[in-house]
This record gives C-alpha cells, structure tokens and sequence, in this order.
C-alpha cells in the first residue's frame, strides 16, 4: 500500500459570478457567489481536474482541515490526498458549495445584493441541471476546459451524470456513486416528511425567519432524524446500537431510553444548530425534481445518448435510499448507448452512509479506476 | 499520462484458447465476456482485434485485477441472468470455462444466444480419457482443466463433448463451429475421448438462414 496523507490545511475561496444564471424553473439569479476549495496542483495544460459534487448536506469544505487544531477533517477527506484513492500529486480537486446551499455560496441565508437583507423565502428553488450549469461557471472560472472528472456519492452523483449529459464534451469521466436516475415515490415520501417537519415548525415563518431573528431548529432536527434512519440499514443500526439501554435500566419515560434514540437526537441537535432550513428545503427539492428520462418519456436510455464520458458506477449492498438496483438502471442505459462504462456492486453493511465510509474494496475500486483516469490532455 | 498496467503477467503467455476465440471474433465487434475472470481474454481481445467489450464478475478481487487492465467490467452475479442487457445487443458473448460452474446452465445458455448474435461456450471435457481413466482407478478427476478437488471445486455441472451437443440439439441451438483441445494443441480423432478443452461457437436455432 502507498503512503497516503491528507492534503493538509486549506483555505476556501469565493468566486463572483456577474452574468445572470437562468434557472430551470425560469428564475434568474442576476450575479452569484460560489465558495470553492482545490486541493493539489493544475497541470499546464488544465487537464488535470477533478470536481467533487456534494449531497444532501455537503459543501465545499471536502478535504483537509482549516487548522490543525480543527477536531474533523473535510467530509470525504478519507478518499483525497496525496497516495489515497483520488491522489493530489496527479490530480486537482475542487470542492464547491452548491447554489442554495448554506456554506458561502448564494443561498437562503445569504444577503441578496439587491435589497441587503437574507434571501430567505426569495431564493430560487434551484435543480441538479442549475447546479451543473453554475459549476461549468466555476470551471470557466478557473480557466478549465475539460474536467478529467466529476465524482459525486448520492445527490452528488446525480450531479456527475447531469455533467455527462449537459457538457459531453467537457467531462472524459463520470463517477456516479450510490445514485439513482431518480427518485422514487418511497425517497421522495422521506423528503416530504422532513420538508412538513421543517414548514410546519412554528419558527418556520414562511422561511423568513431570519428577519424574525428565529430559527426552525425543532423541524430541522426531526427532518435530520429521519435522514439518519434511512442513510443506515437496519444491520448497520442493529450492529450499532441493538436494544442497547442508555441507563442500563428502563426508566418508563419519554426522555432519551435507547441508545439509538441518543444518537439519533445527537445528530438532529448537531444539524439544526449548524445547517440552514431553507437549503435542507431546497437540496430536497433538488433530490425530487431530478429525472432526466422525463422529457424522453421515461426512456433512460434515450436520454443518456448525449453522453460521451466513461463512467464508472458504483453501489452497496445494504443502501436501500439508493438501491442497487437504481444504479443498475444507469448501467443498463449507459451499455445500451454503448458507452465505455465499469460498475461495482460493494458488499457494505452501513446502507447509504458506506459511499463516506473508508471500506478497503471501496477505495481500492476507486483507486483503480482513477489510475486509469489520463491526466494528460483532451480524450 | 496514465498510471502503469498491473497484471500483465499472465497476459504474455501464449493461449491457444485465446487464439481460438480471437478467431471466432470479427475486428471491430461488441463482445460481452461473462465470468471474465481477471479480464485477460478481453484484454487481449482489445489490443488484438480492437472490439468494444464489456466483462461480467462477479468476485471483488477478479473485478479490480480487470480494472487493472483497463477494460469494462460490471459486477454481477450470472445466475441471475442478463436483464441489464438488450437483446442482441452484443455480437458475440463468450462463456469462458465458466459454463460448468452455473448452476442455471440451461438459462445462461438461452439469454447468451438472447443478448448475443453468437455465443462462444467453452468447457473442461468430462469425457476426457485421463478423466476416464481417474474415474476407473476409482477417483475424482484433477487435471489441468479440472484443477480442483472434489471438496473444493466450483464447478457443479461437468459434461462431456456428447452431452453438449445433445444439449444444443434439444435447445434448439445451432453448433456453428466446434474445436478441441488438449494441451493446447487441436484434437481432431476421437475429440470426446481425447479432448480435454471444448470450444463451441452457437447461433440460434430458429435464427438460421433457411
């Protein structure tokens, strides 16, 4: 095995963005801000990039740690670096925060320039093909032509796969992991759920709570909860808590009993104190609204033939948010337009979670696939 | 520039197998290989007769020894059969030495000959005199075909040449060519007694020209 280390510390960076971005929904966002990390070096031929794109809850904060005093690295800090997986001494990575997110990009709690108050309910919702469209903004941006590729785990690799589809020709491969072509009516209905927990929280205000100086942190923490539920298989809860009592002893109350029960109100308390409510809206939204066999009356297939991209796709046994059987759909169409594609099907336990986990066959897959990733010039 | 290739040890030797098959496959084709194993036939298939391919496995350690190579693999088990692919979608698909470790062999058969104009089947002969003759002196076979014990081996369905072949005829599957092999070297008197190795290429039946 190489020596793997992290990238070290890092520092984010914004970019302005003064040409209007016209949205799916017909929104226009007349000038925008991305927040961006890169890790590693860009060759001199610009040929060497990689973006990551983020789910639910990410940003762009992927790698590294702002100082060493940080307690946690970036999100999937365990898969980048110099000799990891996706190897920073070949290739440049860049991390942003999506539009509508809460981490410095243009969103709900950022200040609309035009009236110098929070965007709250005024922010666009906004889709997985705005997303695409504003990082092919950052890309240019950046002064790169062709991403060698675009990896994204969940709602991150329906991102990759919108790049396959609405630039061809500017991404040579696309990692799509623990994805799905679309959700279905099951996923959505947790989305629903949790979008209800948040609207209805009394502190919700129509989502213009900041200028009420409130915050909807009871329906933020419920729609957290039940995430957490479905992003686990119930082996990997099983194994995690079981029955395990907090106390030792039944106590015959409503407060915390279970073990599971402390987690689950850990990880809703943590997410409501530092995640906005209107970007959970909106990156759900996002989730349900993705399909791009839609306007081909369903056909997978036909829409996927724009696509130029070798691919590699890639699922876990125990995901039952994002079966595997979704990302055999994307296989299947991507074969059916003869497309240069290799899928992994991980034998996991931690259900949807496992595309974050450092699994040793995981990251061999992807380190495999990425040594064969060229770094050096047009495909 | 692109990191170096890993296991190409066993793709430097010689295989009169391969060779058989790279015959049997026209330049340019689509070819699925399933149980592709570590991937060193459609390696070898690429660089020699540039065909677009895609290998099927199911074994983690075999998947990252093809993605080694370069080629396309989409891990899946075979004895859940082939619905992730077109029918005639492939112009040859190829059952390597795998055929007598299905369990679902009559299935596997039938939805090769469904995604692929032409199936290629090959298979350690069960008739083979020195399997014969190990069955006589009252043992299992082990021979360079048959590698394993009979405690530990995957293969559940062994035939001979002339049970294949009785096969394809109550199958309705057209034996388009046939060759033979034994230490690499072709068979041609007596093949169910002294073939060890059987390579068939297959058309369906119904798919003949009258």
């Amino acid at each position: 095995m190489n020596e793997s280390s992290s990238v070290g510390i890092v520092k984010p960076q914004t970019a302005h963005f003064t040409e209007p971005l016209t949205l799916k929904s017909g929104a226009v966002l007349p000038q925008f801000d991305l927040v961006y990390e890169t890790y590693g070096t860009l060759n001199s031929d610009k040929s060497n990039a990689v973006m990551i794109c983020h789910a639910l809850s990410g940003n762009h904060h992927v790698a590294g740690k702002y100082a060493e005093t940080d307690k946690n690295p970036g999100w999937w800090d365990n898969f980048i670096g110099p000799g990891r997986p996706l190897d920073t001494d070949r290739f440049f990575v860049i991390g942003l925060n999506n539009l509508g997110g809460c981490h410095g990009s243009s969103g709900p709690s950022s200040i609309n320039p035009e009236t110098g108050e929070p965007w709250g309910s005024e922010f666009p919702l906004v889709t997985v093909e705005d997303w695409v469209d504003s990082q092919a903004r950052l890309a240019n941006y950046l002064g790169i032509q062709q991403l060698a590729a675009v990896i994204g785990g969940s709602l991150g690799g329906m991102q990759a796969l919108q790049w396959a589809l609405a630039y061809p020709e500017r991404v040579r491969h696309a990692l799509v992991i623990a994805s799905a072509p679309n959700l279905t009516a099951q996923n959505m209905a947790f989305n629903e759920v949790a979008r209800q927990a948040i609207i209805t929280d009394p502190e919700f205000y129509d989502g213009d709570y900041y200028a009420h100086g409130a915050v909807p942190r009871r329906g933020l923490r419920i729609a957290r909860m039940l995430g957490h539920i479905t992003y686990l298989s119930d082996d990997a809860m099983g194994a995690k808590f079981g029955r395990k009592l907090r106390d030792g002893k039944i106590k015959y109350s409503f407060d915390v009993e279970f073990e599971m029960e402390s987690y689950l109100r850990y990880q809703g308390d943590k997410f409501a104190g530092e995640f906005d409510a209107n970007t959970y809206l909106r990156m759900t939204r996002a989730l349900d609204y993705f399909d791009p066999a839609l306007e081909y009356d369903g056909d997978l297939t036909a829409a996927l033939a724009k696509a130029k991209a070798d691919f590699l796709v890639v699922s876990f046994t125990s995901d039952w948010r994002f079966s595997t059987a979704r990302s055999r759909e994307i296989v299947k169409a991507l074969l059916d337009n003869e497309l240069s594609v290799s899928y992994a099907e991980v034998t996991a336990v931690h259900g949807h979670d496992a595309f974050l986990m450092p699994d040793p066959h995981y990251h061999s897959i992807l380190r495999a696939y990425l040594r064969n990733v060229d770094t050096g010039g047009a495909k | 520039m692109t990191a170096p290739k890993e296991n190409l040890a066993v793709l430097t030797q010689f295989r009169q197998d391969f060779a058989i098959i790279a015959d049997w496959v026209k330049l340019g084709s689509k070819v699925l290989d399933l149980g592709c194993g570590d991937g060193s036939l459609l390696y070898f298939l690429q660089g020699s007769l540039d065909v677009r391919g895609y290998g099927v496995e199911k074994d983690d350690a075999n998947w990252l020894a093809c993605m080694g190579t370069g080629i396309n693999v989409i891990q899946m088990d075979l004895e859940a059969g082939l619905s992730g692919f077109e029918a005639q979608s492939f112009d040859t698909v190829i059952l390597s030495q795998t055929l007598q470790a299905m369990h679902h062999t009559e299935g596997i058969v039938q939805e090769m000959l469904r995604v692929g104009r032409e199936a290629i089947v090959t298979f350690p002969n069960f008739g083979y005199w020195r399997h014969r003759m190990q069955i006589i002196s009252g043992q299992m076979p082990v021979s360079e075909n048959l590698p394993y014990q009979w405690y530990d081996t995957p293969n559940v369905h062994l035939c001979t040449i002339n049970d294949f072949e009785q096969f394809c005829a109550e199958h309705n599957i057209q034996i388009e060519e046939r060759r033979v092999l034994t230490d690499g070297k072709p068979i041609s008197v007596m093949p169910n007694l002294m073939g060890s190795l059987a390579m068939y290429r297959l058309q369906r039946g119904d798919m003949k020209q009258a």
